[in-house]
This record gives structure tokens, C-alpha cells and sequence, in this order.
């Protein structure tokens, strides 16, 4: 019995089943401070679809190696930039989903293959790097969004005519066009975001399959043991770049579907802190600095956005004060801090 | 442990009489017995320093010879290791210290093999290090002696007194980064000779880095101590060094004291010899020889090579191997064997010319060196061999999956599928095979033991299907079981397959057992070839740099 107990707790983890607790308390408690619990399962379940590719892309980096993926910023760009063009052509419905997706890989690509060479001078030192790399990216296409020559009004200033607004709306464009696709209700109340949870899984399963082809093994063993793989005729910096590109491609995908299913596309300072979420997630499933898996990815993408919807909303009811950026803040970056300080530990 | 001591004062006790009869050597190392975890590292080792006295103490990598220095030293490993039995006597009084810091303050000081300075201090400050004259100031009322003022001149003219009494020429003000080596060791030295009460200096292979004039005038130094009535341990690899300066010579192998005789009854064949020790009924994987050997061609012939592998350099290598043999590379560590296997798989910065069947290899590409068919198994197992945290199957097919695209299934759109049930098969038929113990295919191979590890990284190299194997210590850190077992699989790898095997090993035992010639490396270059069946003080006298070609004389 006891051993049963200690075999769940090790393969959880104490994290998770701290956390899996505490939100279990937050749905026995929501009831009796008047939330409803199919309103809050279906908005988990939309927030895990729209984080959930984000969330992937950490993978192919924490597996070659490159440590976590603080650099997510340069995705997301990529991601923004094809959702503006797709839009200064008036393309809607799932064609201009389709377009902003294809005018984002290429960018995402080149931007990748850049923040791979930087990354390869750097071994070592990546999550550090990779920080200022997103926050400088950051930064510059502050500058970019203003001189960028689009000319589609709706995404202009109403004044001057020049620049991209802060915010843009994807109303009549392909605002939840995922979300939306074979979806159903239960109830008034409970949405299935089926579209978006389908494009999650399928990213998934690629992403196990391409572990399990050869260059996955190599990009594996890179990470697992650079000497190793040296000696076993992998070249390691291809192999580094290779994560780097698929990260930031997935990255920019990911940013596609999260700004369809939250319906505005956030430029300037949006992308700054775009990161961290999906940093703490990855990490509150389980995944390490140097192995991750998509179990990893699921359960830590579910619990973590679990938490970001219950916590602000019974909170906020039961203090009646607003939390819920305070919260958020500490389960992120705490979470940051404690997977950071552990080691992975071999078993004997 | 406490029982054991108890029994020691007692026996002590009984023998003080006749001690007091007879004059006390300076230090007497009595009955001194070392177990690691139950493996004996030393075994009733005794013998006596006189005041001004010279020991020589020689022996191979691992005779325990730093084991005894550390004893004597008080380096806490020892008794975190469970301490030792036997007695250390200094003036005639046993010593049995906590920490160095007790050793030298008993007056035993020890000259490290590394240096222990601090490269942007100068000469003097490194000398007289936290034993600096100083002189009084109003701060020291507030807070204590650590805030005394540093007396510079009365530094300076200590610290050239201490340089003075080695006979050497280095300026008090020089910073120690911009010393040569030998000068490093000097200011080790001199920083010991400061401290009044230095009665015994134990000197650890001071010489290894030093070039033959440095190291001449080091042995000058050496003996203007003894003069002055300080006892020295010397430690050396250069046999000619210890028969120039010793007055007795300690030779250690295998944790026991074999020879403890005046240094002018030795000659350098003998301690060889001695060294190195004789053949004892080990099992011989060795083929009979057959006359058609001599006639097979050459598979890999190495040119000038020189590979830059840290603490492994590899100074000048030309060598050529012929097809099927199974060659040896031995070598005392730090002398480069193990860099040219490391060199030819390109996993070290390397320059030369290597040749493999006719088609030269490029150098500094491991996996145009693995295309080329050679496969190695690595020296430092966890480091290199394997990925600890994978499973056995993929740690035995990763290699050849890289390299041969083995174990892959093809899909379409040319998608390479690693075959898991191919990599299954190929998993359990090694499981078999070498006897490697595990729960299955599927194990973390961080969860097997030294042995079974090492098995594993054979199985990597055999689904390779090599020409050539380069085998770097394939039996270092398993136990005897295992061994035989890897060894065997080699010969019958060798044998059945017709590969060609370089095995790098320190066991001299190992080589002569399963090789058919045995390459001496010594500093970084190939000292002498010989068949394995050479006798044991020959290749002794290589590992030391002797070539065989003239008995040299004794200083």
C-alpha cells in the first residue's frame, strides 16, 4: 500500500500533486461561490487548445539540449506578422488562417536558423541568452510594426494612416475559426472547442513521430549527451540548429491558433512575456531542462491553464478583490524558479 | 575500527623498550594496511626516512603509492574511507593526522604534481602565504591580528633565504603566472623550506614537467636539502632520476613494498622489473601464431600523428597495424596511449596523416572515421560511451543507425522509422550474447552496473560491424567476471570476424594476455613495439622511456 503510494508520488511528481489537490479544492469550492463548473471546463479547454501548440514547442529545443525555449518571442512574431499579411490581403474564413500560417513558417524559419547561430555560440549559456534574444526581438519590431508598409485601414491607425494599431480584431476575419470547426455544446454553457483541440492533437502526434525517426534520435542524443552523439557521427550543431527552426516554427503556428481563438492580434509589448507561460507549463508536466515528453506537455499545459481559469475566478469571489494577475504571476514564475533549482535525479 | 586501534596501543606499548634502544629513523612507516571498500590497496607497507635520507619510492600507476602519500599527509579521504591500520612514526612519536593542516604543522610537507599557487601573486606572497611577517598597527585593537600590516622587506628577504637554499635564481617580485614551469615548482618547494620546523618534504612526481635540465637542477636542490638534514620521499617516473639522487629505493606494486634496498645495489633493468612484476598463470586469450601473419597486409597506418587531447597529448605517433591482428597501446597515464584512439576517431583536434585500407581517413570528423568502418568504445564510459538515460536497445543501435541507417524502416516520403521491433530483436540476441544483466531492452542503462554498462558499449560497437575497433580501458572499473567476459568477446570478434582490434589498456597483464604486439607509448610517442610474449622488465623498461637498445648506466 505504502509502496503504491510512493511509486504515484514519484512518478507524479510532488509539484503535480500539489497542484492537481489544490485544484480539486478550487471545483469543490466553485459551486458554493456561485461559479459554474461546465462554464469553467469549457473555458479550460478553450485556453488549452489556444496554449497547447505553444506549450509543444518547447520540445524539439529541451530535447537537442538548447535548454527552455525563453526565446518563444521570435515564433510569435513570426506568427504575428503572417496574421497582419494574411490580413492586408482581406483574406478571411480558413483560407486567411491558411495564408497567415504560410506566410508565417518561412519567416519563422530564417528567424529560427539566425537565433540558432546565436545559440550555438553560446552553449552553455541558452535560457539566458534566449531571454534577451525574445526581448530584444521584442523590442526592434516595436520599431517594424510602425514602419512596416501595410496599407489595409482596419489594421492602421485611425489617425496619421501610418503604422499597425496595438490591437487589431479579428472579427470578419477567422475569429475562432478553429474553435468553431465541429464544435458542439452540452447545455447552454459548455463549449468543445473541437477544431483547436483536433490541430493539438495532431501536432502531438507528429511530434512523437518525428522522435521516432532517425534524426529524432540524433536530436535526442544531442541533448542527452553532446559527446556522445560527437562520437556517434552526429553533427551536433546541425542537429541544435534543426531544434532551433522546428521550436520557432512551431512557435509561430502556435501563435496563429492562440490569436484565433482569443480574437485579436496583440503587437507591440504583446509578445514580451509570451514565454513564460509556456515555459511554466511544460515544466509544472514534468519535463526538466534537458528532457521533456509530450505526456509532459498535455498534463502540464491542462493543469497549468486549470489553474490560470479557476484560481482568478473562485479567488476573486471568495476575497471579492481582483487577484487574478497576482496569481497568475506566482504560479507562473514560481513554477519557473522551482524547475529550474532541480536536477533530474537517476534512479539507483 | 576502535577494537583494532585499541590492539595497536597495546602492541605499541610492548615494543617501547627496545625502541628506545635503538635511534630513531625520522620517520618509520610501519605495517601500514588501506582497504577501500574491501579492496586492499595496501598491505603491510613498512620502511624508514633518515634525517637528510632520499627514498625513492617507485611503482605503476595504481601500486598505491599515493595512497600512502595521502596517509602520510592526513588527507581526509583517508578517513572518510575508514581510515587505515599501522603505525607512522616522526622523531620516534606516533603521528596520526586529522588534516594537512596537522601534517604541517608536525613538520611533513608535501610538493604537489599540480600546483598549488596563486598565478597573480608573486613569488614571495606565494611563498609565505598566511605566514607573513607583519608588523603592528591601531587597527589590529579594533579588530584582531588579521588586520596586521604586511612587513614587505622582511617578506622579501625570507622568501629569497628560501630560494637561496634551493640554489635557483628566481626574483622575489616575479608573478607566478609568468613563470616557467620549473620556476612553479620551485616557488612549491621553497614555500615549504620556509617553514622552520620542515623536517620530511614529500615530492610527487615534481619532476614529470619539468625539461632534463630543469629537472637536473631540481635534483641539485634536492640534495642541498638533504644536507641540510631534511628527509625527502621522492616519487618519480624517470628511474634514472631516482638512481641519481636516492639513497634507498621503495618499490611498490600492487600495495605491497617488493624491494627496499639501497639505491646503489638497483639498476634500472631491476626496478623495472621489479615494477612491472612477473607473468602469474593468468588465462591467455592468445591464438597460436600462425607463420601467415607476418604476410598480411597493412589495414591502418598512422603518420606523424598528433592529437591534442588534454592530459593525453599526443606528441608524434607513426604506426602502422595490420589486417586481423589484434594490437596493443600501452603506457603509463598521462603519456598519451589513449589519445590516438581518440585521435584517430577525430574526437580530439588532431594533425598527421592516418590511412585506412588503402583510402586516407580525414581527421576531425568522427562520423567520416565511423563511415570508414571503425568503431570505438570509449575510455570514459558514462561521458562519452553511452546516453545514460535512454534504454539499452537504443543505446546499442544508436550508433549503427546513424552511420549505416541499420534498424530503420522506410516510409514513405522518405521518412527513416526507427524499427523498434528489429531493435528489440537485436537488443536481446546481445542480452544474450554478452550475458549483460538488466530487466530487458527497454532499462535505463544508468540503472546497470559498471560492468554490464561496458558490456553494452561492446554490443554498440559489435552491431557496428567494424573493420577496425578501437578499444580505449574496455576492462577499466568492471570486476573480474565481466572482464574475462569482454576480453573473450573481443578475441572471438577478432578471430571470427577477422577485425582488427587496437586495445589501449594500463594492464600490462590485460595486453600481453589477448594482444599479438604491444605499442609503448611514453611522452606522447611510440617508445618500442614488441610481441606480447616480450618479457615483462622489457616493457617495463619502455613504459619508462628506456628504448631497448643499450642497458644505460647507473649514475
Amino acid at each position: 500500500m505504502r509502496n503504491i503510494f510512493e511509486r504515484a508520488i514519484n512518478t507524479l511528481g510532488w509539484a503535480r500533486l500539489i497542484i492537481a489537490a489544490f485544484l480539486l479544492v478550487l471545483f469543490c469550492v466553485a459551486p458554493f461561490v456561485g461559479i459554474r463548473i461546465d462554464t469553467s471546463l469549457s473555458d479550460i479547454l478553450v485556453r488549452v487548445g489556444m496554449n497547447g501548440i505553444m506549450v509543444l514547442s518547447m520540445i524539439p529545443m529541451i530535447q537537442s539540449g538548447c535548454g527552455l525555449n525563453f526565446g518563444l518571442p521570435l515564433g510569435v512574431i513570426a506568427g504575428l506578422v503572417g496574421a497582419v499579411t494574411s490580413m492586408e490581403f482581406n483574406w478571411a474564413g480558413f483560407f486567411g488562417f491558411f495564408m497567415a500560417i504560410v506566410f508565417a513558417v518561412p519567416l519563422a524559419i530564417i528567424l529560427g536558423y539566425l537565433y540558432a547561430q546565436i545559440l550555438n555560440r553560446a552553449k552553455g549559456d541558452e535560457m539566458m541568452i534566449a531571454t534577451y534574444v525574445g526581448f530584444s526581438s521584442v523590442a526592434f519590431m516595436c520599431m517594424m510594426w510602425l514602419l512596416l508598409p501595410y496599407r489595409n485601414p482596419l489594421l492602421l491607425w485611425g489617425f496619421g494612416g501610418t503604422g499597425l494599431r496595438t490591437t487589431i480584431s479579428l472579427e470578419g476575419f477567422w475569429l475562432s475559426i478553429l474553435d468553431k470547426f465541429l464544435s458542439f455544446r452540452i447545455g447552454s454553457l459548455f463549449f468543445f472547442p473541437t477544431g483547436t483541440l483536433l490541430l493539438f492533437a495532431l501536432a502531438c502526434l507528429l511530434m512523437w513521430g518525428f522522435f521516432r525517426t532517425k534524426t529524432g534520435a540524433a536530436m535526442m542524443a544531442t541533448g542527452s549527451n553532446p559527446l556522445f552523439a560527437r562520437a556517434n557521427g552526429v553533427d551536433t550543431d546541425q542537429m541544435r540548429t534543426l531544434s532551433v527552426i522546428i521550436s520557432t516554427v512551431i512557435g509561430a503556428i502556435g501563435m496563429v491558433v492562440y490569436e484565433q481563438s482569443f480574437g485579436f492580434i496583440q503587437l507591440y509589448m504583446g509578445p514580451f512575456y509570451m514565454a513564460f507561460p509556456a515555459v511554466a507549463a511544460v515544466l509544472l508536466g514534468g519535463a526538466t531542462i534537458n528532457r521533456a515528453t509530450i505526456t509532459n506537455v498535455v498534463i502540464g499545459v491542462i493543469l497549468f491553464q486549470s489553474i490560470l481559469t479557476m484560481t482568478p475566478s473562485v479567488i476573486n469571489n471568495v476575497l471579492k478583490t481582483d487577484m487574478a494577475e497576482v496569481i497568475r504571476i506566482i504560479v507562473s514564475n514560481g513554477m519557473i524558479l522551482y524547475a529550474l533549482t532541480r536536477k533530474e535525479q537517476a534512479k539507483k | 575500527m576502535f577494537q583494532a586501534f585499541h590492539l595497536f596501543q597495546m602492541i605499541r606499548s610492548s615494543n617501547k623498550g627496545e625502541r628506545q634502544i635503538s635511534s630513531n629513523p625520522l620517520l618509520s612507516i610501519k605495517n601500514i594496511q588501506k582497504d577501500f571498500y574491501g579492496n586492499k590497496v595496501l598491505e603491510d607497507i613498512s620502511f624508514d626516512l633518515d634525517r637528510g635520507e632520499i627514498v625513492g619510492l617507485v611503482g605503476e600507476n595504481g601500486a598505491g603509492k599515493s595512497t600512502l602519500m595521502n596517509i602520510l599527509f592526513g588527507m581526509p579521504v583517508i578517513q572518510k574511507t575508514g581510515g587505515y591500520k599501522g603505525t607512522v612514526q616522526l622523531n620516534g612519536k606516533d603521528i596520526c593526522f586529522r588534516d594537512p593542516v596537522d601534517a604541517i604543522e608536525a613538520g611533513i610537507g608535501m610538493v604537489h604534481q599540480e600546483f598549488f599557487l596563486i598565478p597573480s601573486f608573486t613569488a614571495t606572497e606565494n611563498i609565505l602565504l598566511n605566514r607573513e611577517s607583519t608588523q603592528y598597527n591601531f587597527l589590529v585593537e579594533l579588530f584582531g591580528d588579521r588586520l596586521q600590516k604586511l612587513d614587505r622587506t622582511a617578506m622579501k628577504e625570507r622568501a629569497i633565504r628560501a630560494i637561496q637554499t634551493l640554489g635557483v635564481d628566481i626574483h622575489p617580485d616575479t608573478l607566478v603566472s609568468e613563470m616557467p614551469v620549473s620556476y612553479k615548482q620551485f616557488t612549491e618547494i621553497a614555500r615549504e623550506i620556509d617553514r622552520e620546523q620542515m623536517k620530511v618534504l614529500v615530492l610527487d612526481e615534481p619532476t614529470a614537467v619539468m625539461t632534463e635540465s630543469e629537472a637536473s637542477t631540481f635534483l641539485t636542490a634536492m640534495k642541498r636539502l638533504a644536507a641540510r638534514g631534511i628527509g625527502q620521499i621522492f616519487i618519480s617516473h624517470r628511474l634514472h632520476e631516482i638512481l641519481e639522487v636516492c639513497d634507498k629505493i621503495v618499490v611498490l606494486r600492487d600495495g605491497k613494498v617488493i624491494k627496499n634496498i639501497p639505491a646503489s645495489e638497483a639498476t634500472l633493468r631491476n626496478i623495472a622489473s621489479w615494477m612491472v612484476g612477473r607473468e602469474v598463470g593468468t588465462t591467455s586469450f592468445r591464438r597460436a601464431r600462425s607463420a601467415d601473419d607476418q604476410d598480411t597486409s597493412v589495414l591502418l597506418s598512422i603518420d606523424k600523428l598528433k592529437v591534442d587531447m588534454p592530459g593525453e597529448r599526443v606528441k608524434n605517433v607513426s604506426l602502422e597495424v595490420r589486417e586481423g591482428e589484434i594490437l596493443g597501446i600501452g603506457g603509463l597515464a598521462g603519456q598519451g596511449k589513449l589519445g590516438i584512439a581518440n585521435g584517430i576517431m577525430g574526437l580530439y583536434p588532431a594533425q598527421g596523416s592516418i590511412i585506412l585500407n588503402g583510402k586516407p581517413l580525414p581527421l576531425n570528423n568522427p562520423l567520416e572515421s565511423l563511415k570508414a568502418g571503425v568503431a570505438f568504445i570509449s575510455e570514459d564510459r558514462r561521458g562519452v560511451g553511452l546516453l545514460l538515460n535512454e534504454s539499452l536497445k537504443l543505446n546499442i543501435a544508436f550508433t549503427a543507425m546513424q552511420v549505416k541507417d541499420r534498424f530503420i524502416k522506410r516510409l514513405p516520403g522518405g521518412i527513416k522509422w526507427q524499427d523498434w521491433n528489429e531493435l528489440d530483436a537485436s537488443a536481446k540476441e546481445f542480452i544474450d550474447r554478452l550475458e549483460i544483466r538488466c530487466t530487458g531492452p527497454d532499462q535505463r542503462v544508468v540503472e546497470l552496473s559498471g560492468g554490464n554498462q561496458q558490456k553494452v558499449c561492446v554490443a554498440k560497437v559489435l552491431a557496428m560491424e567494424p573493420k577496425l575497433l578501437l578499444a580505449s580501458e574496455p576492462t577499466r572499473g568492471i570486476d573480474i567476471g565481466a572482464k574475462q567476459l569482454v576480453l573473450e568477446v573481443l578475441r572471438e570478434f577478432n578471430q571470427r570476424d577477422r577485425t582488427t582490434i587496437v586495445m589501449t589498456s594500463s594492464e600490462l597483464q590485460e595486453l600481453r594476455s589477448i594482444c599479438d604486439r604491444i605499442a609503448i607509448v611514453y611522452e606522447g610517442e611510440i617508445v618500442g613495439i614488441v610481441p606480447a610474449d616480450a618479457p615483462m622488465e622489457d616493457i617495463g623498461l619502455l613504459m619508462l622511456g628506456n628504448k631497448l637498445v643499450d642497458e644505460p648506466t647507473h649514475a
